[in-house]
């Protein structure tokens, strides 16, 4: 029953979560000073289209009416038509989400290889050289804008150097001979079999997605060493010790396991804020992603893209809160409803 | 024709940082390479919303079009004065001069393998005013409504077909109307199998292709490619290369990267900055053609300050013209005070104003404003604009005017401009066809009541001129050409000095190319820039 009931308020949390998503990116789009009828009609419309397109859209309609009209669209599933793209806004979601996702995944991995062991050996040498290493790189990726980043990259590895394929997801020679299965262009060029539009496709991914994975390993790096801190100043570390363990056994089996709880929260947080679409990163390296989608969209106030969008973003963070919920129960019992 | 949107400010310090590193830095010899057969482009073409030509009216867009879709007549890009034919044989105008007849070349056939004929043309006219879509005036001004358009407009055989205007307007006009892609020829069988609920195929052909230019649309993504292929069914000389494939990439300097590496074969967003920089690149050459767009500063005349003759006189004598040609838009445009870009018929060179701040001030104390006034502008934050207006800000300072400026998003910009709530607005102006009447909107306002149904450029800034107004309506429908340029250059004269327009530069447009393409040219509209045409070496 009690259970019945959390299930319950749960629901009712969501639902609450996403109406309140809804109305403030819904109310801020209409009260922008940006007229959304003018992204469909052009500078140079009469004033009579103007007002002919601002009817048929329902903008003449009082705000409470559109959102309702909105809102009763979006529970059947329809989310309108992009100004900006002349598709249904799911087909453009449905196109742009694997780019950002293939890219986003990538990144957390390279963040979470390197950020945790990283993080976990700055603790164990706490104030040696590698903390140091750890702590500057931290420093240098949150206060470095990760677009100046991403210049210089494409500058040395890309312009300089030629070890990686310039912006795009990939060269113009494979873009017609690849066919798009899931979107994701790794696993599609994997599929078919097609190696070598596998190797482009993977060289131009691992700039911008390194440049992400660092991003996102200076803090998954920077919270690691706290939570081992953390775990290696209690007691039953100690008795660890005094039972003789081994130093390793100690450090990964046990204290790690254990920072791992509340890193989990990180990690998933990290991996949202990338999946959300890192604007800058798709802008400088021309990366057709959601990021990108919806800046354009809010440049163009597009808005059914951007709502749709911001839906998407929504559902993510909401899912992914969720996920590092259950994780946090899996993984430490004294969390669990009783 | 709209325009595309700016870009953000933090975008044009990247662009600002990534030029820096790249001057500094040095480029590594070329060693990518666009396959042979295709031509690869990277452009800004974030403005595209629709891909029937019925609808189409953006800059992007607009090129697009003219490299996909045929029409009864073209310009001729290498003389814009007169006009070449494209799908039609010949045509004749009645000696009322109401009557334009045209005959088709034979053997015609759209890329779907029909037959192009007289019914295809006269249907796609009477679609584009059926449909009634941002640029149906350009055909609607000649007296063609829903109800009349099937009479007006209509095949007599197979490959004849007549048209019917209200008035005897100057023919060169009316052909010149029809060059726009509002008179682009659409498969009539094509679109009506993909009609839905009676829509003449509108919400398909957003995104598909129904014509029989020279390419082919594939596919076009918003933001991201335009991919066009040669037609084989082309009636014409087909394109030398199999592909075009536009890339959507809106920084200068990532576009300058891609060029000097030959991941693409054509850059056409770049700065002035990197322009300068290839200047002495072996491997790249630099083409360019003025358009048809000019850029002005309006004052409203609903602020009193503003709407003194004096005071308008003085604010174009605070503009320092040639400091702006000299560096700000230094190969991307030329000075220009007058609003007909040169190209059109009547078109001005006379440049009368300079900066001359002692001239300002004397004219603003006649004006009974020793001091001075404050006043705003509004402008949107890309270049040069941005640069322009500052320059201007400085300059009024010292003749004791305080402008202060007010910075926006493009739509954000349009949006207070429309509802004519500005003080002073810097902006630009496109030709919307190739005829001296497209810019009559700088002196139109039949009507200067807030509510008014048309609300031209001269509304938007709240200027009357009914002296200037009977000109435009005469010149349009005079038909000796000499005396029509006559009547648009004495236009000018006036224009210059009363209007509350101070008319900035004329926009040149320039593409930087890799040196192994040839055949390619810019065309003096935006729907003139020919792709079909180049080849690779």
């Amino acid at each position: 029953m009690r259970k019945l009931q959390a299930v319950g308020r749960f629901a009712v949390v969501i639902v609450l979560t996403y109406l309140g998503l809804l109305a403030v990116t819904f109310f801020i789009g209409r009260v922008m000073p940006i007229d959304p009828v003018l992204a469909i009609v052009g500078d140079r419309a009469s004033g009579e289209l103007v007002a002919r397109v601002r009817e048929e859209l329902g903008f003449n309609k009082p705000l409470w009416e559109q959102f309702y009209i909105y809102i009763s669209k979006v529970l059947r599933g329809d989310f309108g038509t992009s100004v900006l793209s002349s598709h249904p806004v799911m087909d453009d979601i449905r196109r742009a989400f694997p780019a950002t996702f293939e890219l986003a995944t990538l990144g957390i991995l390279i963040g979470v290889a390197l950020g945790v062991p990283l993080g976990v050996w700055a603790a164990v040498r706490r104030g040696g050289v590698v903390d140091q290493i750890v702590r500057v790189m931290g420093l240098v990726g949150y206060s470095v804008p990760i677009f100046w980043l991403g210049l210089m990259g494409l500058v040395l590895f890309y312009a300089r150097l030629d070890w990686v394929a310039g912006p795009g997801r990939i060269d113009v020679v494979y873009e017609y001979t690849l066919t798009p299965v899931t979107g994701l262009l790794l696993l599609d060029a994997a599929m078919a079999g097609q190696w070598d539009a596998f190797g482009n496709v993977l060289s131009h991914l691992i700039l911008p997605a390194s440049l992400l994975g660092y991003f996102s390993l200076a803090y998954i790096s920077r919270m690691t060493r706290s939570f081992m801190l953390h775990e290696l100043s209690q007691e039953y570390i100690v008795a660890a010790r005094a039972k003789g363990l081994s130093e390793t056994r100690i450090i990964w089996r046990h204290a790690l396991r254990n920072a791992m709880v509340p890193l989990v929260t990180v990690i998933s947080l990290s991996y949202a804020g990338l999946l959300e679409g890192s604007v800058l990163t798709e802008t400088v390296f021309a990366w057709p992603g959601l990021g990108l989608y919806i800046t354009n969209s809010l440049q163009n106030a597009d808005m059914n893209a951007v709502l749709g969008g911001t839906i998407v973003v929504g559902s993510i963070f909401i899912g992914l809160n969720l996920l590092s919920d259950l994780l946090y129960k899996t993984l430490d019992p004294r969390t669990r409803t009783r | 024709m709209r325009f595309t949107t700016p870009v953000l400010s933090r975008r044009t310090l990247a662009a600002a940082v990534a030029s820096t590193l790249v001057l500094g830095y040095g480029m590594a010899p070329a060693l990518a390479a666009t396959p042979k057969d295709t031509l690869v482009v990277a452009f800004a073409f974030d403005d595209i919303i629709t891909m029937d030509p019925a609808e189409v009216f953006e800059i992007s867009a607009s090129e697009v079009m003219g490299n996909i879709y045929d029409r009864l007549v073209r310009l001729d890009i290498n003389d814009p004065s007169k006009l070449v034919n494209d799908i039609a044989k010949s045509w004749t105008v009645s000696a009322d001069g109401k009557t334009f007849s045209f005959e088709l070349k034979p053997g015609l056939k759209f890329a779907s393998g029909n037959p192009l004929t007289a019914d295809d043309v006269a249907f796609s006219l009477q679609r584009a005013v059926l449909l009634d879509k941002s640029p149906a005036f350009i055909l609607t001004q000649f007296g063609f409504s829903k109800t009349n358009v099937k009479d007006k407009i209509k095949a007599t055989g197979a490959l004849t077909m007549t048209l019917e205007t209200d008035k005897a307007y100057a023919p060169s006009f009316v052909m010149n109307c029809l060059t726009a892609d509002v008179g682009a020829v659409v498969d009539k069988k094509l679109v009506l199998a993909n009609e839905v609920a009676g829509d003449l195929g509108y919400a398909w052909l957003k995104t598909h292709y129904a014509g029989s230019g020279p390419l082919k649309l594939r596919e076009w993504r918003a933001n991201e490619v335009v991919a066009l292929e040669r037609n084989d069914s082309y009636y014409g000389k087909k394109a030398p290369l199999a592909r075009v494939l536009y890339r959507h990439i809106k920084e200068s300097s990532t576009q300058r990267l891609l060029l000097e590496k030959g991941d693409i074969d054509m850059a056409r967003n770049l700065a002035p900055q990197d322009l300068a920089a290839m200047a002495s690149n072996k491997d790249i050459k630099i083409e360019s053609a003025p358009k048809g767009t000019v850029y002005y500063i309006s004052l409203n005349q609903k602020n009193p300050n503003l709407a003194k003759p004096e005071v308008r006189e003085a604010l174009k004598w605070l503009v320092d013209y040639a400091a702006i040609g000299d560096t700000l838009i230094k190969n991307i445009g030329t000075v220009d005070q007058n609003f007909l870009p040169v190209g059109l018929l009547g078109a001005s060179t006379v440049n009368p104003y300079k900066l001359d701040v002692d001239k300002a001030r004397a004219l603003l104390v006649k004006a009974g404003l020793p001091n001075g006034f404050k006043v705003t502008i509004d402008m949107r934050t890309i270049q040069p604009v941005q640069g322009i207006t500052e320059s201007f800000q400085q300059n009024a300072k010292r003749a004791g005017i305080d402008i202060e400026i007010i910075p926006g998003d493009g739509k954000q910009v349009l949006t207070k401009y429309r509802a004519r709530t500005h003080d002073m607005y810097i902006g630009q102006w496109g030709a919307d066809y190739w005829d001296p009447h497209s810019n009559a909107t700088f002196v139109q306002n039949t009507d200067n009541s807030d509510d008014a149904k048309a609300k031209p450029l001269a509304w938007r800034n709240a200027w009357v001129a009914p002296e200037l107004e009977k000109m435009a309506d005469a010149a349009v429908v005079e038909r000796d050409t000499g005396k029509r340029k006559k009547i648009y250059e004495d236009m000018q004269a006036e224009f210059r000095k009363a209007s509350p327009f101070i008319m900035l530069y004329q926009q040149v447009e320039v593409a930087a190319v890799r040196s192994n393409v040839a055949g390619f040219k810019l065309g003096p509209t935006f729907g003139s820039d020919y792709m079909f045409t180049a080849s690779k070496r």
